[in-house]
């Protein structure tokens, strides 16, 4: 068999094995899908009650306050599902112990990682999709001026960054067996406070500014915005695109290089296992 | 026949390295009397292999007894490329360890102690999930586990529930079963039928004479039950405190020992004779 179709083969593994989690947990996913509808909803209700607080007639704009907080719930809810079933990839098996089985078949780290990453893609897109329609339902959302394409493109261009943050993140729960897991969630707190999701970054103090802009998804919630409140151009939309290309482009490999490392480490201390 | 796996001075010692790098970067240098063990809290080092060497030729059952903590699941994790040794070479089937591992994966697959599976999945879907690492088609997966969870003596309905609603040898068959799926050339089994009731203990122990004797399966078991040992190993060696203190054929190394009351001594006698021993000599040491 040639190398090509077995390491397809073992790419589709994962994704079977992440559906199969998922259908098996799906009680756990109905919880999880109602607090991330309630979460986002919560949220752009503040546009409306902007505008009644204002009293109406000053120059608060309540749809687009709305708008504006649908967009940065929506692309915050799919990039950090996209970054937390990369992140998990080492924790859910830690958890499970089955990590040894895995880490000793005959699987490069790349096939290992596109099997996660693709899953996880698939599953964020889908996720936030029964959000948003959750969003259109409740709110009176007008798209006519929106570039929906342009948005699409920057949102599919910023994954490419987060898988990168994700699979740096991964190796966290494999060098800290205990508390490693709980660690990816305060780098996911401080993405969430720096990257402008529920405001505009230029209202932060400087040295938040600055870290802002490395955060992949201050251009992905900027170009969204841009293209979906302002109708920007698909054109006009390529300075918030070729910086998250460019992240992509370094933070995967040297995610990916990270990863061995800290693999090696893991095997060198005997930190795979926890008993036995 | 060629040797399948070779040992060569292998050592691997636990709860070292890191701390010295942390120690460096300490502003004070805590005293350590050049002791082996570490102070302040840190875990002491532990010589879980200590320059072990051996050969195993193809198609031999080979044993390691030993007690607890003796390192036998350590030396199958260095083997299994789970664990990197911290010196001294180990090859599979003639490739390193350490330099092919990807090699060496393909070669090899192994049961554990604890079973290690998704518990809310399936045994269908656990083993769809391990077979298609190794590059196996579903349609193949399917029908294979079928044959080899039966033949375990599982029923049909137990392989398409969560493994969580299974007792624990039933769960350690699945086990085997994972390991059988990928065809390995060498198989390392860690106390593969601790668990298991009398029953079930032969159809596994049947299941590993039958893949040495038609399909010519190197086979590394470490097992607590010297009856097993007994029957199914064409050698055993004795792991205590991280070395191998004997290794013959069974027959032999029951004549390595002094009959304890006039009967032919058992394999029992000589483990906890040669185990035995090195304890009391390390109280001794602790005391002067
Ligand atoms: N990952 C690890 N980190 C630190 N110490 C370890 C690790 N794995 C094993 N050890 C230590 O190495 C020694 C050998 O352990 P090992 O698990 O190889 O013994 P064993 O012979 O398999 O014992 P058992 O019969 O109980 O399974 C023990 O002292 C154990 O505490
Ligand atoms: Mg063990």
């Amino acid at each position: 068999m040639s190398l090509a179709v077995h390491q397809l083969r073992a790419t589709y593994a994962f994704v079977e094995r992440n559906a199969n989690i998922v259908r098996r947990y799906w009680s756990w996913e109905m919880v999880w899908m109602i607090y991330s509808i309630a979460d986002s909803l919560s949220v752009s209700f503040i546009g409306m009650g902007f505008e009644q607080m204002g009293g109406g007639s000053s120059e608060v704009d309540g749809r687009y306050l709305v708008l504006y907080f649908v967009i940065g719930t929506l692309v915050w809810r799919y990039l950090s599902t996209i970054f937390y079933w990369i992140t998990d990839v080492i924790g859910i098996e830690r958890w499970e112990g089955t990590i040894e089985y895995t880490l000793m078949a005959p699987v490069s780290r790349l096939t290992h990682m596109a099997g996660q990453t693709f899953f996880a893609v698939i599953y964020s897109l889908l996720f936030t999709a029964v959000v948003l329609l959750a969003n259109v339902v409740v709110f009176d959302i007008d798209m006519q001026q929106a570039n929906l394409l342009g948005g699409t493109l920057v949102l599919l261009a910023g994954s490419f960054s987060f898988i990168g943050v994700g699979i740096m993140a991964s190796i966290l729960p494999l060098l800290f067996p205990e508390r490693g897991s709980q660690m990816t969630h305060v780098l996911i707190a401080l993405l969430l406070l720096v990257s402008g999701v529920y405001y505009p970054v230029s209202v932060l103090p400087s040295p938040l500014k600055e870290m802002a802009t490395f955060s992949p998804a201050t251009y992905v919630l900027g170009g969204t915005r841009q293209a979906l409140l302002e109708g920007v151009s698909t054109i006009e939309l390529w300075i918030y695109i070729w910086p998250v290309l460019i992240m992509g482009v370094i933070l995967i490999p040297v995610g990916l290089w990270i990863f061995r490392q800290a693999e090696l480490y893991a095997k060198r201390t005997g930190k795979l296992h926890r008993n036995g | 026949m060629s040797n399948a796996v070779v040992v060569n001075e292998v050592l691997k010692k636990f709860g070292k390295p890191t701390d010295q790098t942390w120690r460096r970067l300490l502003p004070y240098k805590p005293n350590t009397n050049g002791s082996k063990s570490q102070d302040n809290g840190r875990k002491p080092i532990v010589l879980a292999v200590n320059r072990v060497s051996f050969d195993m030729l193809e198609g031999e059952i080979f044993g390691v007894l030993g007690p607890n903590g003796g390192g036998k699941s350590t030396l199958i994790r260095l083997i299994s490329t789970l664990l990197l040794p911290d010196a001294g070479t180990i090859t599979v089937f003639d490739r390193d360890v350490v330099r092919q591992p990807r090699q060496v994966q393909w070669m090899i697959n192994r049961v554990s102690v604890e079973a290690s599976f998704f518990k809310k999945l399936s045994p269908m879907e656990n083993l769809l999930y391990g077979a298609r690492l190794y590059g196996m088609a579903g349609g193949d997966i399917r029908s294979k586990v079928i044959e080899i969870l039966t033949r375990l003596g599982l029923d049909k309905r137990a392989i398409l529930n969560p493994m969580e609603e299974m007792s624990r040898g039933m769960q350690q068959k699945v086990a085997v079963a994972r390991a059988l799926l990928s065809r390995p050339r060498l198989l390392l089994l860690d106390e593969p039928t601790t668990g298991l009731d009398p029953r079930s203990k032969r159809e596994v122990q049947a299941v590993v004479r039958e893949l040495r004797e038609e399909h010519g399966v190197t086979i590394l078991l470490t097992t607590h039950d010297m009856t097993e040992a007994e029957t199914l190993c064409d050698r055993i060696a004795i792991m205590d405190q991280g070395s191998i203190v004997a290794m013959n054929t069974p027959e032999k190394l029951c004549t390595m020992v002094p009959s304890p009351n006039g009967h032919k001594p058992t394999l029992e006698d000589v483990f906890l004779e040669l185990t035995g021993k090195s304890l009391v000599a390390d109280e001794e040491k602790e005391v002067a």
